[in-house]
């Protein structure tokens, strides 16, 4: 076979234009890009570099405003950008199909997934009812659904995230693509069910010889399932060549600066933290929900938080890693005390903090401060940034005055302008409003800082720089630090000594090398060994570029 | 799916258990009863007969039972004012008022429905401006000012259309048209919201990469999603229809339940108030729980609620 024939896609410089007003002329500029058959390639970029808008363009799912305005987009050798929309469709879920980012709102919940498999098996054959039926089932085998007849009448919203995943997959293979567009597809999902989809598309590689082009952000899934990378920037690829070429000899400046931002797996021992004063200590503490008895409805208990231990030394900082549903989110609001705790107690400085009558606890809020998730979440749209510095001191009496001093002295330590205070939250990035966050957060002086998930939603190099200005700060004011991540990576970075929980209960301690090197439970191997790229040693960046390559 | 009907029927029950007694209670919220019918000038003795003849010197919860067991055998008493049978003065017009609000919705779905979906599609396009228009001009118009429009129209300068009475479908045509547009503005803004928000979801994009025909995105993924919150809206609007059309009624001298309860009202025939408020609340209960039972139908997620 020619070469020509092996490729499935050949994207021609591509330039779409953006509707004027946007930063910059171009959604992507000059692309030229190839994807062959039974190859995965890569699309890495951070967030606004035109990653998806690629792939959107070749399923012809752009937007109206976006229009290509030169270059052409050849799949199995027919330029895509000069078909109608009907006869793009007739393309679409039959020879080139895509996959989402979102698995919890990427299907109707109207209706069956059965149903919504078979739907592509009735616009693009002839099948009979029942073979689609058959079809359909052996489908949900494939993508290693349990139970497929089960699965088969289910409605999306009795299905977990990897499973909606599955269904989602199994809809674009439908019809035995020759090109397979995955857009993020496992970002939402948790590392193990990360690890089981990756797995899955490798598979797919070999079994379906589709060519797949995978758009991500993480290098780490890169090194774990590309055969050829494209380093996007800014609508631009600014970089590409093989796995092994682009990560480990990577080239360009910016991927350089990507790679450098990656977690690494291991770190320098940090000073010890043994002799310090005891800021928090957790004592068997409990939480279970229960919903009530109805008419209809039997009552349920789920058991949040089983018996938690925890003593947190001044100036440590302590990693809570658990995957969603494990836990970690409701013992943070126990530990706030913003759920009322079962059983247990917790002491903060030598007072039993659990104890405190609630007429009370506003005294005490300011010794704990929290930073979200959600840099876009929380902060007020409607107020100045100043205004939302100020209102955490000025309500616990600091003169106006006093706290704006105090305000502009945070933003330089966050590294922010002055200028910031009279500004509104939209003027600034993702990992600027976090960067506020946790000035706000640092505003009442509190004794132990939450992360909750607080780097999850950045860019790498933007989360590279959150986390090390919250080291600086750490070692600066001499914080304590909960730090709360799904994220083993992050968590091995940053933190002294980890807990790892699972359903409830907390399976593993110790201090973090010992927990990743050395790891004793079960369920915390499982973890480490869905950790994508495990095969890849960080290439040091420095000493590339000492050496001039 | 049989256990949320049941659920919900238990619900409906309990409701209209709770709206008997309400009105039921009416007509002691307005003071002595037997006082407000022998009028200002009776004497005490006048009163204490009526009282007795009426059975008000029965304690209330033997009243309340004693009403509510006629009312579900469909008597409701006799008219204090008109002194005939209330169900008889009800059901020989309620036929009239149900006809003209069944009318009066579907006339108000079929605009809303495709006008909403329409502008949807192409949000700002001429079709859309127009769509608003028709909204504003039903909301700003008053339902008296449009009937009489519209009888100088058809009936005086045309003379297509009867102005006045119930006596052939004809004479429903304009009540249809004033009362049903004065619906459609609410449900086609909440049509055309909700296709635009549900036209900008994930799943539709889905439906798109699948290849599916845009006529099937559109009415398989995209309607049955937007409409949820339209079948509420319609089966309020729908009870409104049936109690508040009162207005239309009398403009167009259709003799329905409204201008019933407009009479008794401001005849303060107690008997007759109860018994619409009791049978309009039956109404709102009975197309609340079908809607429901037809949200359920639409969307899966609603039937564990």
């Amino acid at each position: 076979m020619s070469d020509t024939q092996d490729t499935v896609l050949s994207i021609r410089n591509l330039t779409i234009d953006l509707p004027e007003g946007g930063d910059r002329p171009h959604a992507v500029e000059n692309l030229n890009l190839d994807v062959k058959r039974n190859e995965i390639v890569c699309i890495v970029g951070e967030s606004g570099s035109g990653k998806s808008i690629t792939s959107f363009t070749t399923m012809g799912l752009l937007p109206r405003v976006l229009k290509p305005s030169q270059g052409e987009v050849l799949f199995e050798g027919t330029d895509v950008l000069k078909l109608s929309d009907k006869q793009h469709s007739k393309l679409r879920g039959n020879r080139m199909a895509m996959i989402f980012q979102e698995p919890m709102s990427a299907l109707n919940p109207c209706y069956t997934v059965g149903d919504q498999i078979e739907e592509v098996f009735a616009t693009h054959s002839s099948m009979t009812k029942s073979e689609r039926r058959a079809r359909t089932i052996k489908l949900l085998d494939e993508v290693h659904l349990p139970e497929p007849e089960r699965i088969y009448h289910s409605f999306p919203h009795q299905l977990s995230g990897g499973q909606r995943q599955r269904i989602v997959i199994a809809i674009a293979l439908a019809m035995d693509p020759a090109l397979l567009i995955a857009d993020e597809p496992t970002t939402a999902l948790d590392v193990t069910t990360q690890a089981q989809i990756l797995s899955l598309f490798k598979q797919l590689k070999e079994t379906h010889s589709a060519g797949i082009m995978f758009v991500t952000h993480d290098f780490d899934v890169v090194a774990e399932i590309a055969d050829r990378v494209v380093v996007m920037q800014k609508g631009l690829v600014v970089e590409q060549g093989t796995a092994d070429e682009v990560l480990n000899r990577p080239k360009h400046p910016y991927t350089r600066q990507l790679i450098d931002a990656v977690p690494r797996r291991t770190r320098e021992a940090p000073p010890s933290i043994e002799g310090n004063e005891v800021v928090m200590k957790v004592v068997a503490l409990e939480k279970t929900f229960h919903t009530s008895r109805t008419l209809f409805a039997p009552a349920r208990t789920v058991k949040a938080v089983q018996d938690v231990n925890l003593t947190i030394r001044k100036g440590e900082t302590l990693g809570i890693v658990g995957e969603s549903g494990s836990g970690k989110s409701t013992l943070v609001r126990c530990l706030i005390r913003l759920t009322d705790i079962d059983d247990g107690a917790v002491w903060i400085g030598g007072k039993e903090f659990s104890r405190v009558p609630r007429g009370q606890l506003h005294d005490w809020r300011k010794k704990i401060q929290i930073i979200f998730q959600d840099p876009y979440g929380s902060l007020n749209p409607r107020r100045t940034i100043g205004d939302q510095l100020v209102e955490g001191p000025v309500n616990f009496g600091v003169p106006r005055k006093v706290a704006m001093q105090k305000a502009r002295e945070l933003l330089r330590i966050v590294r922010m302008e002055q200028d910031a205070l009279h500004r509104y939250p939209n003027q600034f990035s993702g990992g600027q409003r976090q960067r506020i966050c946790i000035a706000r957060a640092l505003m009442v002086e509190p004794e132990i800082l939450i992360a909750d998930e607080s780097v999850s939603a950045l860019d790498v190099s933007v989360q590279k720089e959150v986390l090390n200005l919250l080291a600086e700060i750490k070692e600066e004011m001499g914080l304590t630090m909960l730090f709360i991540t799904h994220d083993l990576r992050v968590a091995a970075q940053v933190s002294d000594n980890i807990v790892v929980m699972n359903k409830g209960q907390i399976v593993e301690r110790g201090n973090a090398d010992q927990v990743f090197s050395n790891p004793q439970n079960d369920y915390t191997k499982k973890l480490l060994a869905a950790m994508p790229g495990q095969g890849w040693e960080v290439p040091d960046i420095a000493a590339l570029e000492r050496a001039g390559a | 799916m049989v256990r949320f009907i049941l659920t919900k029927l238990v619900m409906a029950a309990m409701v209209a258990l709770t709206v008997s007694i309400i009105s039921f209670g009416l007509v002691y919220m307005a003071g002595d009863p037997a006082i407000a019918l022998a009028g200002e000038t009776a004497t005490d003795e006048e009163i204490a007969v009526i009282r007795e003849q009426y059975g008000f010197d029965r304690p209330i919860p033997v009243q309340y039972l004693d009403w509510l067991g006629s009312a579900v055998r469909g008597d409701f008493g006799i008219s204090y004012y008109y002194n005939m049978p209330v169900s008889d003065m009800i059901f020989s017009r309620l036929g009239t008022t149900v006809t003209l609000g069944l009318c009066a919705i579907s006339f108000a779905l079929l605009i809303s429905l495709p006008m909403g979906v329409l502008s949807a599609i192409k949000p700002n396009s001429l079709l859309d401006r127009v769509a608003v228009f028709i909204a504003v001009v039903g909301e700003a118009i008053p339902s008296f000012w449009f009937g009489l429009l519209l009888i100088v129209l058809f009936s005086i300068n045309l003379g297509w259309l009867p102005a006045s009475g119930s006596d052939s479908w004809q004479s429903f045509i304009m009540p249809t048209i004033v009362l049903g547009y004065y619906a459609t503005p609410a449900l086609m803004r909440l049509t055309r919201a909700g296709m635009i928000d549900v036209l900008s979801s994930d799943y539709i994009r889905t439906a798109k990469a699948k290849g599916l025909r845009p006529r099937k995105v559109l009415f398989k993924h995209a309607l049955r999603n937007a409409v949820i919150p339209v079948v509420s809206l319609a089966a309020v609007q729908m009870g409104f229809m049936l109690g508040g059309s009162i207005v239309t009624e009398t403009v167009f001298a259709l003799h329905g339940a409204g201008f019933l309860a407009w009479q008794s009202i401001s005849r303060n025939d107690l008997s007759t108030m109860q018994a619409l408020i009791l049978i309009f609340s039956m109404f709102y209960i009975v197309f609340t729980f079908l809607a429901d039972v037809l949200n359920a139908w639409l969307d899966p997620r609603l039937r564990s609620g």
